[in-house]
């Protein structure tokens, strides 16, 4: 089956960004396809490389940025809601005058037509949120 | 509020059944606010499109709001404005309108009540369930 994912909280604050990185890996791992992964909301906070959580704690960034290299996925950050969140690339730093930026690798930014088209291509769409 | 534009002939071939379930207040967090932009982005798809309002989010459609002690944006105008995306069919729970003493004279644009078994019939049409 072609799944199509849409987090909507950030890590730490609220389990479902877990949640969802679990149902991923256990997708892929019975051979299902990833189509995307949208992260809308807070869940845009899954995409910074300043995460810096204690050494005894998952790291959930990282699990990302891992799990999208293995497995090529597509990671996107919505812009809008990025954008109000301080979660940056490039592109976006240098458009606004910002001294750095913090995308963690795997993820790329880009508007909601691509939650829309995830949601119309794949042959399911889960949510995980509040 | 639109960031991009897309071409509306590139998905001709497939309309899904597309609802938007939202549930929370329209202040207090972002959800309604930004559920609404995926809404509006979304219409250039030409889908299938229901929009649902249950639990405090029925609150979103309230008569007469008013943000300005706040500082908040008071976006409640553009559900008005839904119809000229082709965004017509709203739907509210009858519970969640009686649980807070609410009618449809109260909502700023027409909506049709639904109770829980029709609301689960609705949702079980549906190829696609965003729930915000």
């Amino acid at each position: 089956m072609k799944f199509g994912i849409l987090v909507n909280e950030g890590p730490y604050t609220h389990q479902a960004a877990d949640t969802a990185y679990q149902f991923t890996k256990a997708a892929l791992e019975k051979g299902h396809e990833i189509y995307r992964i949208f992260f809308y909301h807070s869940g845009v906070n899954n995409g910074t490389r300043f995460t810096s959580p204690p050494q005894d704690d998952r790291d959930l960034v990282q699990n990302w940025s891992r799990l999208a290299e293995e497995h090529n996925l597509d990671l996107v950050v919505c812009v809008a809601a990025a954008q109000r969140r301080g979660i940056i690339d490039k592109d976006e730093a240098n458009r606004h005058g910002k001294d750095c930026d913090n995308l963690a690798p795997g993820f790329r930014i880009s508007g909601l037509g691509q939650l829309i088209e995830a949601s119309i291509e794949s042959d399911r769409v889960m949510v995980f949120g509040d | 509020m639109s960031e991009e534009m897309y071409d509306e002939d590139e998905y001709e071939g497939t309309i899904k059944k597309l609802m938007y379930v939202n549930r929370k207040a329209p202040y207090g967090t972002i959800y309604a606010l930004e559920s609404l932009e995926v809404v509006l982005i979304g219409a250039a798809f030409d889908q299938d499109v229901s929009l649902v309002f249950m639990d405090d989010g029925v609150y979103q459609l309230k008569k007469g709001q008013d943000t300005k002690a706040t500082e908040m944006k008071n976006f409640s105008p553009t559900y008005r404005a839904l119809e000229m995306y082709d965004v017509e069919k709203l739907f509210v729970s009858k519970e969640s309108m009686n649980e807070r003493g609410l009618s449809a004279d109260d909502l700023i644009v027409p909506v049709e009540m639904l109770d829980a078994n029709q609301m689960a019939d609705l949702m079980e049409e549906q190829d696609v369930i965003l729930t915000f």
